[in-house]
């Protein structure tokens, strides 16, 4: 492992201008470190300074706050805190199953809900240095994946310079549960939609966030909306439990006599970015859910998917994966 | 205040030969001096930490870039928690930090300071093995030993946090400690009995 600077802060603030203050893009908040100091073992991050943010946990970035208008979950929450928390399983159950179904109990009571966003994928070419084609890692260095082995690897969301899927569960809830993130920065908060965190490969797969240097996610916000009680999690994978998802769906549903009003989809284990499907969305509005819609929808959902050899199952997989959740949360008892 | 040292044995040995040999790479944690950029520049200290370990306060000056596993093994001699695959996917390294089970090898151990940690060592109580370590042995939990650290420190979270309710809850939140031999069945075995020695203590 490269060596480092290291700093811990006590505030928000303190942490934003120390890092702010070494004008490194390498610098790195540190909270879990379950992504960061595996891949600083690896040599694929190569962080300068790290800026240790865990003192922050006796903050309001360590709270859950439940109101009328929605749930508020700090960026140092552990992962095992939201999943077992009583009124996050029952108010919001995608959240709770969707941190619930990720990692193992060491790493939940490890890692932040800020870093578990930010956790980055799992494809091989990009954690092993020994490949020299990795666009991530090495921008213009091209994409080993492609024409590799991808069996693993995203059938949406994919550009010609990359195709590695994102790994985590919790960012797929939040985009289904309309969420916004709160972030702090060198010149004060700012609040977006979750779903605008993350960007696509495109023509610059190395950029995987809209933060900027030095901002850091303080908080997650999620509406109380009409469809947050009607609502799963159902993660596909190789193994039952501790294991990556090869397909997974957030569902939620405000249905009203049988009949969707609004349902959000967002679609994981098969994409670049947490993905929302909006068109699975638009198809299932003023239906009932039953075995046909089910499949339209997922049949809209994966329309523009494209499969790159070893991953082709997994557009199979992944309409089969959105027909089951849809299917289980339209008949979810509330 | 310093541990008993192990004895001249292989370990020690190949430590001191290797920290002759190792070039010392060292930075320097933020102190109180100058703002991060500044303390960056030309810095090749150690950082000095106190470590509450087992009960027993350990002031230790280290490399920063040290894994809590390594500072436990090679500095404190504390070599029941084991290296597995060092990346966080076996579970052999599993701790207790403020009584919560953890992975020592994704820890960078200057950022323990401060937190209770609890290692295998620290388990028994006056000679007394713990009901779950008691348990591994009367199961026969185990069968080469190496994830046994690990699986016994996860196993008395899994209990503590209320995880341990039955057979296929006991599987799902032990899923983080793998076990080569296979010994999952026993293991199970172990947890139930010492769950039930476990609430039979606490109510005394």
């Amino acid at each position: 492992m490269r060596t480092f600077f290291y700093e811990r802060a006590a505030s928000a603030a303190e942490a934003v201008h120390a890092a702010a203050a070494i004008k490194d893009e390498s610098t790195s908040y540190l909270a879990g470190g379950t992504t960061l100091v595996d891949l600083m073992k690896l040599d694929v991050m190569r962080p300068s300074a790290i800026i240790d943010i865990n003192p922050l946990q006796r903050t309001h970035l360590g709270n859950i706050d439940l109101g009328n208008n929605g749930l508020r979950l700090g960026a140092l929450v552990r992962m095992a805190e939201a999943s077992d928390h009583p009124e996050v399983r029952n108010r919001y159950p995608v959240i709770a199953q969707s941190l619930q179904l990720a990692a193992s109990q060491q790493l939940r009571n490890m890692a932040s809900l800020g870093g578990n966003v930010l956790q980055r994928t799992r494809c091989t070419y990009f954690r092993d240095v020994a490949y020299a084609e990795c666009n991530k890692r090495i921008p213009g260095s091209g994409c080993a994946a492609i024409g590799g082995f991808n069996r693993r690897h995203a059938v949406l969301g994919t550009s010609d310079r990359c195709i590695a899927a994102y790994a985590g569960d919790f960012g797929q809830a939040l985009v289904a549960l309309d969420a916004a993130v709160e972030i702090a920065g060198p010149h004060g908060n700012r609040t977006i939609p979750f779903a605008a965190l993350h960007r696509k490969p495109e023509d610059t797969p190395d950029k995987e966030t809209t933060l900027d240097p030095a901002e850091m996610i303080v908080s997650f916000l999620v509406p109380a909306a009409a469809w947050t009680r009607r609502s799963l999690y159902l993660k596909v994978r190789d193994r039952d439990s501790y294991e990556f998802a090869l397909a997974s769906a957030a569902v939620a549903l405000d249905q009203l006599d049988g009949i969707v009003r609004n349902a959000r989809i967002a679609l994981g284990g098969v994409a670049t970015v947490p993905w929302r499907a909006t068109e699975a969305e638009a198809a299932l509005r003023g239906k009932s859910i039953n075995q046909q819609n089910a499949a339209m929808a997922a049949d809209a959902a994966f329309a523009n998917a494209k499969g790159y050899g070893h991953n082709n199952f997994k557009i199979e997989l992944g309409k089969r994966t959105l027909q089951r959740a849809l299917l289980q949360a339209a008949a979810l008892e509330i | 205040m310093s541990p008993p040292l192990p004895r001249a044995d292989r370990r020690s040995f190949l430590r001191a030969t290797a920290s002759a040999a190792a070039t010392p790479f060292l930075v320097r944690a933020a102190g109180a001096e100058g703002s991060p950029a500044q303390a960056r520049a030309g810095t090749h200290e150690p950082v000095d930490v106190t470590f509450h370990v087992n009960g027993r306060d350990h002031q230790l000056s280290f490399d920063v870039r040290a894994s809590l596993l390594d500072l436990l093994r090679d500095r404190l001699g504390l070599t029941g928690s084991k290296k597995g695959c060092d990346h966080g996917q076996c579970g052999a390294c599993t701790v207790l930090l403020d009584g919560r089970r953890e992975l020592s090898c994704l820890t960078l151990a200057v950022a323990a300071q401060g937190r209770a940690i609890t290692t295998i060592e620290g388990l028994a109580t006056n000679g007394d093995l713990h009901p779950m370590q008691q348990a591994f042995i009367d199961h026969d939990a185990f069968q080469c030993g190496y994830c046994t650290p690990g699986q016994i420190m996860s196993a008395v979270a899994c209990v503590n946090e209320g995880h341990a309710n039955n057979d296929a809850d006991i599987r799902e939140y032990m899923s983080g400690n793998l076990c080569r031999c296979a010994a999952y069945p026993n293991i199970v075995d172990a947890v139930k009995q010492a769950k039930h020695v476990m609430k039979t203590a606490s109510r005394e």
